[in-house]
């Protein structure tokens, strides 16, 4: 019967986590978090370790967010953690991986003692400094940096914080507002916690904690046992920023957990497509977790078996100051990385490599006559390419993995700024080969409307590493970037789209799986009536 | 009473419900759904009820349709051959969705198919802007070749979705037209006019399904119209939409997607109407049958509304794995938790409950009808909550053995538990599922639940409501007489109403007062063209009492207009209703506007924010009949202590002890009767439970009305408060 009462709080958690999280939804101004889903939302133990998290759009968010509570305890400092505060940080190395995504933690009083916190994570419109881009040289040029502190003390907001940011980032009407969103859903998730311990006669976490991670860390061990003890390796090519980039992966498999260890992988480049170790942490982990473990609940037992290393310096593991603005580049090839490792040992899970990284655009639309008083408009937009082919399925079409998070709507996106999106449709025969066929990239056509020119940032890959095939599938296309006048764009940095030319993104397709030959005539067939395949 | 005869009549999924009212009394009966000629289901009920009620088909005055014919054709893919025509660049925007994946940690993930495939989805270079002005100019001959090869291809159907026609329909009425010429008998859908809604993925889909279901939809109303009058009817029928209202037949088989959430609107409507007459501000509706429990808010007695919703969900009720639809609709939240529902014992050794159901066939292990699988009715045998003495599902013979067996094979030997203690995990578990789905429903819409009545209908409601308001911290409970087909009963009490909803930017600091009256009055008569259309179909004899069931009203004529904004502050993604005032807006209606915006913000989250520039997207207007008069149920206090001379023993939660519970016949209660719990009140087609924390009271329209005893949560004893 305890064990029941146990499962009702554990989901009870969670619900209040999910609350929590929507609440931030509802109420936040950056398009990644209402419209692509990119923030996390989650409730500690008093020691920092996470005992739920909401389901959201973002794995990136998965790990690092659960050891941001434990940087937040030490940097405050235990003995100064008061009923009625909020602490705040962007710290990518503290945080979740670059300056853009703002974390907040909540500590929880009951009866006048600390029980626990409750920690969400978002990504805001603007930092300052250069903009969301690769192109800053050491992360002092990617905007304002809040190392950890107070956001609020005993009640009391810090005004000098909220002061500072309003006088470093563009935007700083809804960056401002994106922050009050944050300790807001906190205080949501911290009420509904307290009336549910009242509920459930409980003074602190401690007891329903210690059941969450038994039960997870078992069920998680077990899970693991299908992928024989052992190492395993991997290694994969993607662009980088001017120059290839090897990323290479030593898993090592043990009954208690795997570890994976980055050495081999190339050095970190001067631009800010760099990865702070705790990100790709996060997807190593999802890596597993979705081969092996994927109706885990997300906690500190079940992200506590994965573990990373990689020497210093490495791509993977960025250190201050390096620039790490758009780090998911780099950062969501891990888990195609990872998968390839294991993929032998686990033979009918894992897929064929896919166009991995979102292919997410800035766009800084600046009037072409100064002096016309038209406004200034930033937009951002994510975009998706082809999933690889599975074992027993095609790969999925111009859709995010291993991100979640969705595309915008363009007609929202025209309401926005002063843009035109022509185009915006599968990519025909950008699909790898194979047995099961790798899903399509799409093509967009973009351009600014009359009276404007953009600044557009680039931060593609795979344009030249195309998603690898597997067992005898063909690799996916290459994308490609150029102006509609045949203009070559490079696919990283700031460019400029002069008003009256259209951009032109092909975006890749994923990797195929088995040998082409074997194709189903009947799926051949579909492919070239619905002209997948031309 | 003297109100004329009126039948509701609703199409489900198992079973087609059929009520009849007339002279201020009510029969109904429920058979099963005939899915080949869902009409034939219909005329059978309607036989049954006429016979029954000693009445004559001549003389019905209003036939009131619901039914799940529309979902259906989309959930198993029977529309029409049909061509999807879309602005050049665009041909995929239905297939690639949101780009996302539904389910996070699924790597064999996949997508719903497109309703209309790629190789039937045509382009039209053509192209407006985002402010309705023409970027690339509709080219006629182009047009007119696809045209041509669009009739050579034999389309039952055509649906038009352009870029931005929710602003600016020219284009689409333009292609339309030519279309008509070379087409004249093809069904032709627009987006313009089926959903003027911003976003193309959702508009796509939306005119995609239209047109998908049109020609089956018009000629289902029609044949089921002439059969009705075969069958000596000669009055009008009006059929039940998503939004809460009555339409007219012609328009219902012009925007046949308007009918598809048509049955669960009846429920929210049958729940609205209890409201009313209970003088209740604030309403949990929670309606539970086989395989679903379905939760709405009703405020003022008045269902909330959504601008779109999703059908044909694929993958376990997941959010993101259907189609979405937009259109103005009731909303309302499905938890696959149903008397079927199948428990399950998982990885980390919890139980789990649906949304696999075992649904009526095999059915629960208890039924005995080749399930084994044990299901949350199972548990509620087991436990004591129903008893194979009362159940009144004919043909149906409940088994103890059969649903302990289940119990302690699906459950308990996994956990090292008896059947009794999984039964007790497993009803614990499914409350716990709806009360937090009700929880988070109702933080979406920036509410607390704590302070609403709940009113519980549906087969499985009343047995689990009880356990559910403690979870709920909900403190009133009204169970109502006829829940068992509470959606049919629910369009007798339906107002015409339509309403018209556009999307327009428009931003307070920039505000163009000339052009929102101008959008406003153009809704207006988009809304009030439906009503009256619906209106001039009724059989004059009857005006008045139409409505009431006897309240004759003159305010009729006047039909009630509603006119709402949809705002939020630049920069966010999720809108806030803002009702306005009936006054056209003037030079400082901006004032106004952002006023009544930060008034509304502050009571959804709990502050407004300062300097940020507010705008609105969306406006509607509802253009509806006004509701009838109701008769109001004074409460009726506990006057006697029912008969507790019979018992049984029923597990309760709320103490975790097996107690001796009366077992009460509902019939046998008259006004002022009071049942101490634990009790189990039943009746043919359902159960109410009342935990040892609670007691109900009958009222003087049949309800009962269930509230907390005084004593503490966790004193519990046998006779509390008895």
């Amino acid at each position: 019967m305890n064990d029941l009462r146990h499962q009702v709080i554990w989901n009870r958690l969670i619900s209040i986590v999910e609350e929590q999280a929507l609440t931030l939804v509802r109420t936040a101004f950056s398009t990644s978090v209402r419209e692509a889903g990119d923030l996390s939302a989650g409730v500690f133990d008093v020691q920092g370790r996470m005992i739920a998290q909401a389901i959201t759009g973002t794995p990136g968010h998965v790990n690092t967010m659960a050891a941001a509570v434990g940087n937040f305890i030490e940097d405050i400092g235990p003995h100064r953690i008061y009923e009625g505060d909020a602490y705040i940080t962007n710290d990518p190395w503290k945080g979740t991986g670059h300056l853009h995504d703002f974390t907040v933690v909540t500590p929880v009083f009951r009866k006048g003692i600390l029980i626990g916190y409750f920690a969400c994570t978002a990504h805001v419109v603007d930092v300052g400094g250069r903009g969301f881009g690769p192109d800053a040289g050491e992360v002092y040029e990617e905007g304002l940096f809040v190392p950890i502190m107070k956001f609020i003390e005993r009640g009391v907001l810090n005004r000098d914080l909220i002061n500072i940011v309003h006088h470093n980032v563009r935007e700083s009407g809804q960056v401002v507002g994106d922050l009050h969103s944050l300790a807001a859903c906190n205080e949501t998730g911290m009420r509904r916690l307290l009336s549910t311990l009242d509920e459930f006669d409980l003074d602190d976490l401690e007891e329903v904690a210690t059941f969450v991670f038994d039960r997870t860390r078992r069920a998680t061990l077990e899970r693991l046992r299908a992928l024989p003890c052992g190492t395993y390796t991997n290694e994969m090519r993607v662009d980088g920023y001017n120059d290839t980039i090897t990323l290479a992966v030593t898993l090592t498999v043990t009954g208690s957990g795997a570890h994976a260890d980055f050495t081999g992988t190339s050095p970190t480049c001067g631009h800010g497509v760099n990865v702070p170790l705790g990100y790709a942490h996060a997807y190593m982990t999802y890596a597993l977790l979705v081969a092996l473990a994927p109706e885990m609940p997300s906690n500190h037992a079940s992200l506590a078996p994965f573990t990373v290393s990689a020497p210093e310096g490495c791509i993977l593991n960025a250190r201050h100051p390096d620039p790490v603005s758009v780090r998911h580049v780099i950062g969501h090839f891990v888990t195609d990385l990872c998968l390839g490792a294991i993929a032998e040992a686990l033979p009918g899970i894992v897929p064929a490599e896919g166009a991995g990284a979102l292919w997410n655009f800035h766009v800084s639309a600046r009037p072409t006559d100064p002096a016309a008083g038209l406004p200034h408009h930033e937009i951002l937009m994510f975009n998706s390419g082809g999933t690889g082919a599975r074992p027993a399925l095609d790969g999925l079409n111009a859709t995010a993995f291993p991100s979640g998070v969705r595309t915008m709507s363009t007609e929202a996106t025209e309401q926005v700024g002063p843009i035109v999106i022509w185009r915006k449709e599968l990519r025909p025969d950008s699909g790898g080969a194979g047995r099961l066929r790798g899903g399509l990239g799409q093509v967009i056509e973009l351009s600014p409307t009359e009276g404007y020119e953009f600044n557009f940032s680039c931060m593609f890959d795979r344009v030249a590493n195309p998603a690898r095939g597997r067992h005898g599938g063909a690799d996916g296309t290459a994308g490609g970037v150029r102006l509609d006048d045949g203009t070559p764009f490079d696919a990283k940095g700031r460019q400029l789209v002069p008003e009256g030319r259209h951009l032109i993104l092909e975006l890749p397709g994923g990797g195929g799986f088995g040998d082409p030959a074997e194709r189903d005539p009947v799926a051949v067939e579909r492919d070239l009536e619905q002209g997948y395949v031309s | 009473m003297t109100g004329g005869m009126r039948i509701g009549a609703d199409v489900g999924g198992t079973f087609t419900d059929v009520v009849v009212e007339v002279g201020g009394r009510m029969f109904s009966t429920k058979v099963l759904t005939t899915y080949d000629a869902p009409e034939q289901g219909i005329l059978d009920g309607v036989a049954e009820v006429v016979s029954e009620s000693g009445t004559d088909l001549a003389d019905l005055d209003t036939f009131i349709h619901g039914t799940t014919v529309a979902a259906n054709a989309i959930i198993a893919r029977t529309g029409a051959h049909t061509a999807f025509v879309t602005t050049a660049g665009f041909r995929d925007t239905i297939e690639m969705r949101t780009e996302s994946r539904f389910e996070q940690y699924d790597l064999n993930l996949v997508l719903p198919t497109p309703l209309i495939e790629r190789r039937h989805r045509h382009v039209l270079a053509e192209r407006l802007a985002a402010d309705g002005s023409v970027l690339r100019s509709f080219d006629e001959d182009e047009a007119g070749a696809l045209a041509d090869h669009l009739a050579d291809q034999a389309y039952e159907a055509i649906a038009i979705g352009f870029i931005h026609a929710y602003r600016n329909g020219d284009h689409e009425r333009q292609f339309r037209r030519i279309l008509r010429q070379r087409m004249p008998d093809v069904s032709i859908s627009i987006s313009s006019e089926v959903s003027p809604q911003i976003r193309e993925f959702e508009r796509f889909n939306t005119v995609c399904a239209n047109a998908y279901i049109q020609p089956l939809m018009a000629s289902y109303l029609r044949h089921l119209e002439q059969r009705l009058h075969d069958a000596g009817a000669t009055c009008p029928v009006f059929l039940i939409h998503s939004g809460g209202g009555l339409m007219s037949v012609d328009s219902a088989a012009r925007f046949p997607v308007r009918l598809v959430e048509s049955g669960p609107a009846g429920g929210a409507i049958f729940a609205a109407d209890i409201a009313a007459r209970h003088d209740l501000d604030a309403v949990l509706s929670y309606d539970m049958g086989g395989t679903t429990a379905k939760i709405c808010l009703i405020s003022d007695h008045t269902p909330r509304t959504a601008k779109t919703f999703e059908v044909a969900r694929t993958h376990r009720f997941t959010k993101g794995s259907g189609m979405p639809i937009s259109i103005p609709v009731i909303e309302m939240i499905e938890i696959g938790a149903g008397g079927g529902s199948i428990a399950t014992v998982d990885v980390l050794d919890q139980i789990r409950v649906g949304p696999q159901s075992a649904g009526s066939e095999p059915g629960p292990a208890a039924y005995q009808l080749g399930g084994t699988a044990p299901t949350v009715t199972d548990a509620n045998l087991v436990l004591g909550r129903l008893s194979a003495d009362t159940f009144g599902a004919t043909g149906i013979e409940l088994s103890d053995d059969a649903a302990v067996t289940a119990l302690a094979d699906g459950v308990g030997a996994m956990l090292g538990i008896n059947a009794e203690a999984a039964a007790i995990g497993v009803t614990e578990v499914v409350d716990e599922n709806m009360a937090n789905a009700a929880r988070v429903h109702a933080v979406e819409n920036g509410m607390d639940v704590s302070r609403f009545t709940m009113i519980a209908f549906g087969g499985g409601a009343p047995l689990h409501a009880s356990r559910l308001c403690d979870k709920l911290h909900i403190d009133e409970l009204l169970v109502p007489p006829g829940a068992g087909v509470g959606s049919a009963i629910g369009f007798l009490r339906t107002p015409f109403a339509y309403e018209a909803l556009r999307s327009h930017y428009s931003v307070m600091h920039d505000f163009d007062h000339h052009q929102a009256n101008r959008i406003l009055a153009e809704l207006a008569d988009e809304a009030y063209s439906f009503v009256l259309e619906a209106l001039a179909g009724r059989r004059p004899t009857n005006h008045a009492g139409e409505q009431a069931g006897g309240q004759a009203d003159d305010t009729e004529a006047r039909p009630i207009v509603e006119r709402w904004a949809f705002m939020r502050y630049a920069g966010q993604g999720w809108e806030i209703p803002v009702r306005l005032d009936d006054a056209p807006f003037d030079n400082v209606g901006h004032e106004l506007l952002a006023n009544r915006f930060s008034k509304a913000y502050e009571e959804f989250f709990g502050r407004a924010i300062e300097g940020l520039a507010i705008e609105a997207v969306n406006w509607a207007v509802r253009v509806s009949t006004p509701r009838p008069a109701v008769q109001l149920v004074a409460r009726v206090e506990a006057t006697r202590d029912a008969d507790r001379s019979r018992t049984r023993h029923i597990h309760d939660t709320t103490t975790g002890t097996t107690v001796e519970a009366a077992v009460v016949q509902r019939d046998s209660l008259e006004a002022g009767d009071r049942v101490a719990g634990p009790a189990a009140i039943v009746e043919p087609q359902t159960t109410t439970w009342l935990t040892s924390s609670h007691q109900a009271v009958m009222q003087s329209d049949g309800c009962l009305l269930v509230t907390r005893l005084a004593t503490d949560l966790s004193a519990g004893a046998g006779e509390a408060g008895g």
